[in-house]
């Protein structure tokens, strides 16, 4: 009987899983730094964005505000309607508020990054024109001319399949 | 006197509130791509500025958009997947066509949509411009330095810039 107790004692050691927490926060760090706490609060329109190839990734995301253009989500189309909508920060605006909305960011930066600011328009891809050359034109007169259209990376033609 | 033994943390739960931590950050993090079309409009016209001169007509290929997404090419129909072979066509013509374009610093390509045109109509056939303009370039490039565009110097990027320069025009939609 001793000769099975004595096996017992020199098993395998168990796995030691003090590197265990080291690992975690490892991975931990790296979604710390990879996330981006979304300032715009919800999003208010439905926005699918159209597909192109030839496109540019933007690196300085600190230095973009964001334009969204798309119908309003469910909850709102009782109060809003159906049309697209204009939602700049975290509410609905009309397009006289473009202008003042990009000048109000602008102020808000160093004087060095105000030249390399973009705006960035994410428009769904079934919006009319009017209404993107309605915001151009109230950028122009703001002379935020750097303009970006935010769309997915793809085919073109992938835009009409459906 | 006798020393009493530290006592050892135990730091087994440290896995666990990590863990915690991480599975937060894992919902919250959005890695939103941030991918676009870079587009610099033009400065706001100012009243006293002389108008711009005229534009002969076979320098400039007139593309027309209309509110049911129809295209019109110099007046010929045309489809999304044509837009490039033509903008090329056009571009690089050198005075060969006596209708289309002297050369590609002159070339302009003028693009005219209704108010009720699709946005994803528009950025179709803009994304084929710019894809006519980089295959352009690109081939540019390879000629004359034997590399692709975006792994030339900077000052040999702007030379094939001034070689093939983009314009592309926008006219405000009548309603």
């Amino acid at each position: 009987m001793s000769k099975f107790s004595k096996k017992k004692d020199s098993g395998t050691p168990a796995i030691s899983t003090a590197s265990l927490p080291d690992i975690v926060f490892m991975l931990l760090f790296f979604f710390m730094v990879a996330t981006v706490m979304r300032e715009n609060g919800e999003r208010k329109v439905t926005v699918r964005m159209p597909s192109a190839d030839q496109v540019k990734k933007i690196e300085k995301k600190g230095l973009v505000s964001f334009i969204y253009v798309g119908t309003p989500i469910k909850k709102y189309q009782t109060k809003y309607g159906k049309e697209p909508r204009i939602q700049l920060d975290d509410a609905f605006a009309n397009v006289s508020d473009v202008g003042p909305f990009v000048l109000k960011e602008r102020a808000a930066k160093r004087e060095e990054e105000k030249p390399l600011m973009i705006t960035s328009i994410k428009a769904d891809e079934n919006v009319g024109m009017g209404i993107i050359t309605d915001i151009k034109e109230e950028l122009r007169k703001v002379n935020a001319l750097k303009v970006n259209y935010s769309t997915r990376k793809g085919e073109v033609f992938s835009n009409f399949k459906r | 006197m006798a020393k009493r033994k530290l006592q050892e943390i135990n730091a087994g739960s440290m896995a666990d509130i990590a863990f915690l931590l991480l599975i937060f950050f894992l919902v919250t993090t959005t890695m939103e791509s941030n991918y676009g079309i870079r587009r610099k409009l033009p400065p706001p016209v100012d009243k006293n500025q002389p108008p711009p001169p005229v534009i002969k007509k076979k320098n400039v290929l007139e593309i027309v958009i209309n509110g049911q997404d129809k295209m019109l090419i110099e007046e010929e129909p045309a489809k999304v997947k044509d837009v490039k072979r033509i903008a090329i066509a056009f571009i690089t013509n050198n005075g060969k066509d006596p209708k289309s374009s002297d050369n590609p610093q002159k070339a302009v390509i003028s693009i005219k949509h209704s108010r009720e045109t699709s946005y994803k109509m528009y950025i179709s056939v803009y994304n084929e411009l710019i894809a006519a303009y980089n295959d352009i370039r690109n081939r540019y490039a390879k000629q004359k330095y034997g590399k692709p565009f975006d792994k030339l110097t900077e000052d040999e990027q702007k030379a094939v810039k001034d070689a093939y320069p983009q314009k592309i025009a926008e006219s405000l939609p009548k309603s």
